[in-house]
């Protein structure tokens, strides 16, 4: 066994899917963390984004009512609906309520992940799958050796969700809205006397990071696994959140963070297919001993935004 | 003075004996298991089972309330106590092998309650606990035996979830029938260390696809993601625990079918002769508690 048979362009390819939600789901977190609102239920509403993309695609499919495109983007939509209104609710509850963050987060993500489940016993039953997004081919591109099938053999989401790196890092750094969330974030006292509306942003960034966080979870039913089932998230929403913190609350550091952690889960697969003689728990373990030696390392460099977890009231 | 006392007398023997004698008529049942009761798996086949009987011996002689979704062991737990305490019930099922210690604990507290656990032999040694398990290398070395004669790479791809009780036991089968029916073959064994992590699994397949299977098997309730891979790549999904043809739909070949009810109904006959366990009981392909079904 060799290195030419452990990084196999297979494995770099896998590290990609891997980091999709990941991707989807911590950027949404980055953006409520700089405002911040920390949002512990992204599990949860990346399991109510998984559900409502696959049951819409799954109507669609089976009722034969739209065609194939169609009902596909009919399921991201509704993944980014459901999501969105569970950002908005925990909105509701961390700034308009005030509510300690931390156990409305919590809160929110045993509601996802009942609900879901629930929903899925009443309106589906057993695990079914649905045709989800295929994998493109793109011309001259796909038939490079080794960097087509890394790089241009993936489905749409995942290339929507590499796109929004850069488009979050600029839309924090370069735009006005995203002054306005650093701001708030980092000192909403002085937010508010610019005239910047505090709860209004935090609303926005919370809604962004649910709507996120459902494409997240439909990334995994209609797209990579295209299927439903319990718990189908299997706590990748937490790990999103672990990673917004790896990456210092700044995009392209998140995505690097996603991307490190999904590298070392492949690389550990793929170790254990071809047959070396590691412990499967060791491996298995990998990936989160890596993310979390480059945590301690990665927050040492950083701040958090100063306002994170701290309700905004005006006057105080 | 003495009509009253009389009277307070029959309504009290009444009461007291109303609810014994509904438990002389209906036999009852309460399980807990770790998923969902339709996982196409584990779950899944105990459920059946508590059906079949029921159908077998009709809803006013049995019954059952079944606990699903109870990977987390305290929260089993406490269904489990709540069940064996009310002594509303003729037998109480903790079905996993997480539940042992629980059972354990129990069984003692409550010796007049007749409990049983699976999958495995261990009844403590106490007369009210029955033990069972599933000879899962049976159905597995048919299956490798198949898959072994099937194979045109020449590499089949197992996803395992942790390497304990039927699980190991199915895995071990297989890779032997494979290497009974064609000993030139590779089989590719990945243990995820997850009964439930379906993206994990998934992409375990994607990986086992990449290295050239065009066969997979695997056991626990998160193979759904491996059977969709296995469907998606045009390879043969071979499965276990209950039958997965629905969801494998072309991709199917065979499947070995956990048949509960053949060891439930002798658990339950047997508490109805007034013997409330002690024994072991296995599910084997003779005894018709595994069945082989196909989807070729």
């Amino acid at each position: 066994m060799g290195l030419d048979d452990i990084f196999t362009a297979s494995v770099f390819a896998s590290a990609i899917r891997l980091a999709t939600p990941y991707i989807f789901a911590a950027l949404g977190e980055t953006f409520a963390q700089r405002s911040g609102v920390l949002n512990l239920g992204v599990d949860g509403i990346m399991l109510m984004g998984a559900f409502g993309g696959f049951y819409a695609v799954h109507l669609a499919q089976t009722a034969g009512v739209m065609a194939e495109p169609l009902g596909l983007l009919m399921g991201v939509l509704v993944a980014l609906i459901v999501g969105g209104l569970m950002g908005l609710a925990m909105a509701f509850v961390s700034v308009t309520l005030k509510a300690k963050q931390g156990i409305s987060g919590i809160g929110v993500y045993l509601f996802g992940l009942g609900l879901s489940e629930l929903l899925f016993q009443q309106w589906v039953g057993t695990p079914k799958s649905v045709a989800g997004f295929p994998r493109i081919s793109f011309p001259i591109l796909t038939d490079i050796p080794i960097l087509g099938e890394i790089f241009f053999h993936h489905n749409l989401l995942v290339y929507v969700a590499f796109a929004l790196v850069p488009l979050s890092a600029f839309v924090l750094n370069r735009t006005t809205f995203g002054l306005m969330i650093r701001a708030v974030g980092q000192n909403p006292e002085a937010a508010d006397a610019m005239g910047v509306s505090v709860a209004r942003v935090r609303y926005a960034t919370t809604t962004i990071g649910g709507m996120l966080a459902g494409l997240a979870g439909a990334s995994l039913s209609i797209a990579l696994i295209n299927l439903f089932q319990q718990n189908l998230t299997a706590g990748q929403g937490f790990i999103a959140v672990a990673l917004v913190y790896f990456g210092g609350w700044r995009p392209l550091a998140v995505a690097a963070g996603a991307m490190l952690f999904s590298f070392v889960n492949a690389l550990q697969l793929q170790i254990k297919v071809i047959g070396a003689d590691i412990p499967s728990e060791f491996a298995v373990m990998a990936p989160y001993v890596i993310t979390i030696i480059a945590l301690v390392f990665a927050t040492k460099r950083q701040e958090q935004p100063t306002a994170l977890t701290k309700p905004y009231e005006r006057g105080e | 003075m003495k009509k009253a006392l009389l009277l307070t007398l029959v309504i009290a023997l009444f009461v007291g004996v109303m609810p014994s004698l509904a438990q002389d008529d209906v036999f009852r049942v309460a399980a807990v298991a770790p998923s969902a009761t339709n996982d196409l798996a584990f779950s899944q086949s105990m459920h059946d089972a508590l059906m079949a009987i029921q159908m077998q011996m009709g809803e006013d002689a049995f019954q059952f309330d079944f606990q699903d979704g109870t990977f987390i062991v305290d929260d089993a737990a406490v269904a489990l106590r709540e069940w064996a305490a009310s002594g509303d019930y003729d037998l109480v099922i903790a079905h996993g092998s997480q539940f042992g210690s629980v059972v354990e604990e129990l069984a003692a507290e409550f010796p007049e309650v007749s409990f049983a656990w699976g999958t495995d032999f261990n009844t403590f040694g106490m007369d009210n606990v029955s033990a069972y398990t599933a000879a899962a290398d049976q159905g597995g070395f048919v299956n490798g035996v198949m898959a072994g004669l099937m194979t045109e790479s020449g590499v089949i791809g197992v996803v395992g979830p942790i390497e304990v009780g039927d699980a190991k036991l199915y895995v071990d089968g297989f890779v032997a029938g494979v290497g009974a029916s064609n000993p030139e073959a590779t089989v590719n064994v990945v243990y995820i260390q997850s009964f439930s992590d379906v993206p994990q699994a998934t992409e375990a397949a994607e990986t086992h696809i990449a290295n050239g299977a065009d066969i997979l098997t695997g056991t626990a309730q998160m193979v759904v993601g491996p059977i969709a891979i296995a469907n998606e790549n045009g390879a043969r999904w071979f499965g276990t625990q209950a039958s997965q043809a629905e969801l494998a739909q072309g991709a199917g070949v065979a499947f070995q079918v956990y048949k509960w009810d053949v060891v439930l109904s002798e658990i339950v006959a047997n508490i109805q002769a007034g013997d409330l366990g002690g024994q072991s009981y296995e599910l084997t392909l003779a005894n018709g508690g595994l069945v082989m079904e196909f989807d070729a």
